[in-house]
């Protein structure tokens, strides 16, 4: 306490912070150097070392669980959504529950589809929207995409009320959002599967467990940007709200919320993408839909299926995306004085044409109103045909490269990593800290290394972070000069920033698709899925940072004389330097969730682990494993972001 | 006039930002510099600021940016809540308000326009000056009655179902006055109104903003940080430095007699002679008053400056605009204010 009454003074010291930092990487390099002279409880974690974190964690469940009955709660919250569900898979795919009307036509469900995308968007996403719904009806998938979409037509209102209400009293209550701000930070950074686990244990298998573990799992961003909208509101307004004589309530209703529309409507859009993912990857706790079909198929290696699933997941991404976004930017438009009623409500009349077309068409004719899936198109054969014509000209190619990645890096990455001391591990961690952040930082690392350590699972830790740091560092040398070259134009910056928007979007559980098709199902696909996911952040941060140099200094640049080259390597890389960091930061927490979803087509990571403990519904050791991935992010994160913080205020930008 | 009660009167009102500025301030026995209050951690928007506003006065506050004025015109709303001394509008201690009194007061006496216009983006022209009336209860035909009243009266006939958004900054700050208008507020606040935008449109909204005080007669603290613009409308301006008023006065007398060096600074590079009238430089009629031709005593010097120069007199009269004579303009004075020398 009587340090913190001492005001810190005026300018920090990074010099001497380097050098403590330095001397410690040094002492971390020595004790590694002295490996053979150290005794075993420096070397792995020692017995004493390591707590029974998951026993406890285990023990506090079954408390809550059976002792204080969360159980009821829960099952009657999950009967409650399980009855929602019902509804809109009655709707949507005629599951025979209350109300028992459905199935509605696909034909109108397409129409209404592209109805709301021209609303939305105008002509080309009313084309990709409807076109979504029309490609899935058409490939038979339309059960299995049904399924998906009754839970996600339950799960995001839901997660985008919770997140409102939790966002508004956090807003209100800066002491909750002190408690809540480091739940969510370890919330985004959990693995997906971490919350599978307890879901199971309260709620069991099947679509309510799915969308309940979906719920959870996209409420964080909701709360998140409810806050920072909230906060966002210009001081003047709220002051001009209450000049008008508002009430607190009223100030709220009429000022706050609709002024944080945009950042409420954003926060919806990052709900419905997190549950896209989420629902998925659900399949792995009996989710039935596209992901329970796709995660069969590609176990069973039939990729013209997995491709043409691969395919529906990736346009309804792409659908749900550009609908929500453009929702979140739409700016109201006056009509003109005198417009008549018809040409106000056009687009509900249109609608409402259209629907009635669809509805008497689907009376008539059985194909409008159900494709079956034996009357359905496939295109898995083309697909077949194109992967095994591919596979026999890449083969040699994609065998040599396994082989020499995993001989030649893999493995002796992989040993290198295991053979370190855990001690001088920790000790490089401090070190890196203090450069990073002085003291505070060294023992933030600390911390998390420590309790990684603590877990009993430093070992599998150690390979969870071989595989990241290769998978970065590759992601880093083809993202970097990536994005330095589609920064160079305008066009070509837009087109890549483009598809990094729409990659991003993609559900991770995708990129196993490509990989396991080039390299099959081992630990070599499992890290080209890391790298390819890891890519995408690291590009487009590379581009955003390069082209958010202010162009007055790149203008002084040019009239110094100075070539491309000296342009880049002088004036635009150190200043998008802290860009590209948050770029490096995000590569990291792709990587963690992909090398962890990636588990099952074979690591023997952390990732592996947590698969046994789900289908052991081993509560503790699954969040006991979810933490350490988290805390690994976590670590990178603070001093990632540490880093580009200092290094901006210094550069003196933003 | 002068016996008249003040609109809104402050006395002695403090606004401290920091940590405990109650105790500080209470635990200092004199009058603290603001240098005193920044070395003991706190930063001072308003010291000790103690002023009187009469009834359909218009008074400029005026300053550089963090100098306090934008604070201490949130004081007189309550917007911000004073450290000590204490805000009367109307003799009504507003620091004693509770929550509903504050909002009854908004509701019917004070208007606001915001510098960067605050409207709220999802409602209409329409809508964004019916909400004020909207807040306390009014029903909707009256509301929007009275709306369309407003947006007549600042000249935005026809954009109604506009958005903010589709309007220019000029446009939108005529919503941000009819808005502050709508209820027809006996006190109407402006904080830097023009500040945001071009200096020809904020030439015409200036215009617009005189024809509507001439108009409607409400006692207004406008603030700005453009001294033109406050020498163009005000009655009195008030020179605020450091959260401490320097002066407060006529321009007349401001221009002439600056009370502080800050003060003089301020004024150095006016051009005198178009700020002082007639009628203030003139002194009383002693003895037989000129003969001839009187000068109007609303007059600036500039505007007589060719009667200054070809009349011979070395004593002119003034008269008022009813034609009485009120005093005698001593020529030399006039010119010296002409010329820029000083008297």
């Amino acid at each position: 306490m009587t340090d913190a009454a001492i005001p810190a003074p005026a300018i920090a010291t990074p010099q001497r912070d380097q050098r403590i930092g330095q001397m410690i990487v040094v002492a971390a390099v020595l004790l590694a150097a002295a490996k053979v002279a150290l005794p075993d409880g420096l070397i792995r974690p020692p017995d004493w070392f390591v707590l029974p974190f998951a026993d406890w964690i285990n023990w506090t469940f079954a408390f809550l669980k059976d002792d204080l009955g969360l159980i009821y709660l829960t099952r009657a919250f999950a009967d409650g959504v399980e009855w929602l569900i019902d509804i809109t898979a009655n709707l949507l795919y005629g599951k025979n529950r209350w109300p028992r009307i459905g199935p509605i036509p696909w034909t109108v469900i397409a129409v209404t589809a592209g109805v709301v995308g021209y609303a939305l968007g105008g002509w080309r996403l009313a084309l990709l929207s409807g076109g979504t719904f029309v490609w899935i009806a058409v490939m038979g998938q339309w059960e299995w995409a049904m399924e998906t979409m009754s839970v996600i037509v339950v799960a995001v209102p839901l997660a985008v009320a919770l997140g409102l209400v939790m966002g508004l009293l956090a807003w209100r209550y800066p002491r909750f959002e002190a408690v809540l701000n480091p739940v969510l930070n370890i919330a985004q950074s959990l693995p997906h599967f971490a919350y599978m686990i307890p879901v199971v244990v309260f709620i069991g298998l099947g679509p309510k467990a799915g969308a309940i573990v979906t719920i959870i799992f996209a409420t964080p961003p909701m709360i998140r940007m409810t806050v920072l909208g909230l906060k966002k509101v210009p001081p003047e307004v709220i002051e001009s709200g209450q000049m008008c004589g508002s009430t607190r309530w009223q100030l709220l209703r009429h000022a706050r919320v609709p002024t944080a529309r945009t950042e409420i409507l954003v926060g919806v859009n990052q709900v419905i993408m997190q549950s896209l993912a989420m629902v998925v990857l659900a399949s792995f706790i009996g989710m039935p839909g596209l992901g329970e079909k796709l995660l069969q198929l590609l176990q069973a290696l039939r990729m013209g299926r997995s491709i043409e699933i691969g395919i529906t997941i990736v346009l309804l991404a792409i659908t749900l995306d550009r609908c929500s976004k453009a929702w979140a930017y739409r700016q109201p438009v006056h009509f003109e004085r005198g417009t008549p009623w018809w040409v106000r409500n056009k687009l509900l009349l249109i609608w409402l044409a259209l629907i009635a077309v669809a509805f008497t068409l689907a009376a008539f004719i059985p194909e409008a109103h159900e494709i079956k899936r034996r009357q359905a198109f496939t295109l898995s054969k083309q697909f077949d045909a194109g992967v095994d014509w591919m596979l026999v000209l890449l083969d040699p190619i994609t065998l040599a490269l396994r082989s020499f990645l995993i001989v030649w890096i893999l493995v002796p990455l992989q040993n290198a990593y295991q053979w370190l001391p855990f001690a001088a591990v920790l000790t490089f961690l401090a070190g890196i800290g203090w450069m990073i952040g002085g003291a505070r930082s060294a023992l933030v690392c600390l911390a998390y290394a420590g309790l990684i350590a603590m877990s009993g699972w430093w070992d599998r830790a150690m390979i969870t972070a071989y595989m990241i740091t290769f998978a970065v560092i590759i992601s880093m040398m083809i993202g970097l000069p990536l994005g330095v070259w589609a920064s160079r134009s305008e066009g070509r910056a837009k087109i890549a920033l483009l598809i990094c928007d729409t990659a991003q979007t993609f559900p991770s559980f995708i990129y196993l698709i490509p990989v396991v098709m080039l390299f099959g199902v081992n630990d070599v696909a499992a890290i080209g899925a890391v790298i390819v996911f890891g890519m995408v952040p690291m590009c487009r941060y590379t581009i955003e940072g390069l082209r958010g140099v202010p162009p007055e200094l790149i203008e002084a640049a040019d009239m110094s004389g100075a070539t491309r080259r000296q342009k880049l390597w002088t004036v635009k890389l150190p200043l998008a330097l802290p860009t590209i960091m948050v770029g490096i930061n995000q590569t990291v927490m792709f990587s963690l969730f992909m090398v962890i979803i990636a588990a099952f087509i074979g690591t023997r990571d952390l990732g592996q682990e947590m698969q046994r403990a789900l289908s052991a519904t081993d509560v503790g050791k699954g969040l006991v494993l979810g933490l350490c991935v988290a805390f690994m992010g976590l670590m990178v994160d603070h001093l990632a972001m540490r880093w580009s913080a200092d290094r901006k205020k210094a550069l003196g930008i933003d | 006039m002068a016996d008249a009660q003040p609109v809104i009167s402050c006395r002695g009102v403090w606004k401290l930002y920091g940590k405990t500025p109650e105790s500080y301030l209470a635990g200092v026995s004199d009058t603290p510099s603001f240098e005193d209050i920044r070395r003991a951690g706190y930063i001072a928007a308003a010291r000790d600021v103690t002023l009187d506003i009469a009834a359909g006065e218009m008074l400029v506050i005026m300053g550089l940016s963090g100098s306090g004025k934008s604070t201490l015109v949130r004081c007189l709303s309550r917007l911000v809540e004073v450290t000590s001394g204490t805000v009367t509008v109307e003799e009504q201690d507003i620091g004693a308000l509770d929550e509903n009194g504050l909002i009854e007061l908004r509701r019917n006496k004070m208007g606001m326009v915001f510098q960067n216009f605050a409207l709220l983006p999802n409602r209409t022209v329409l809508e964004n000056v019916a909400y004020p009336l909207e807040m306390r209860g009014q029903d909707r035909h009256d509301r929007r009655a009275r709306a369309l009243d407003v947006i007549k009266l600042v000249g935005l006939e026809g954009r109604e179902d506009y958005f903010p958004r589709e309007l220019s900054g000029g446009q939108q700050q005529r919503v941000g006055i009819a808005r502050s208008l709508a209820i027809e507020p006996d006190i109407w606040f402006l904080d830097e109104p023009f500040s945001a935008l071009d200096p020809l449109i904020r030439r015409e909204m200036q215009d617009e903003f005189l024809r509507l005080q001439d108009m409607l007669g409400k006692t207004i603290v406008f603030i700005t940080h453009d001294f033109d613009e406050a020498l163009r409308l005000a009655d009195r301006i008030a020179i605020m430095k450091d959260g401490a008023i320097e002066q407060v006065d006529t321009p007349d007398r401001i221009v002439l007699d600056p009370a502080t060096d800050y003060v003089a600074k301020f004024i150095e590079d006016i051009d005198k002679a178009h700020v002082v009238h007639a009628g203030h430089l003139a002194g009383p009629v002693k003895g037989a008053a000129p003969r001839g031709d009187p000068v109007a005593a609303t007059a600036t010097i500039h505007d007589i400056a060719r009667r200054l120069v070809e009349d011979k007199r070395a004593r002119l009269p003034v008269a008022d605009t009813s034609g009485k004579l009120v005093g005698v303009l001593k020529r030399q004075d006039a010119l010296d204010v002409l010329f820029g020398e000083q008297p």
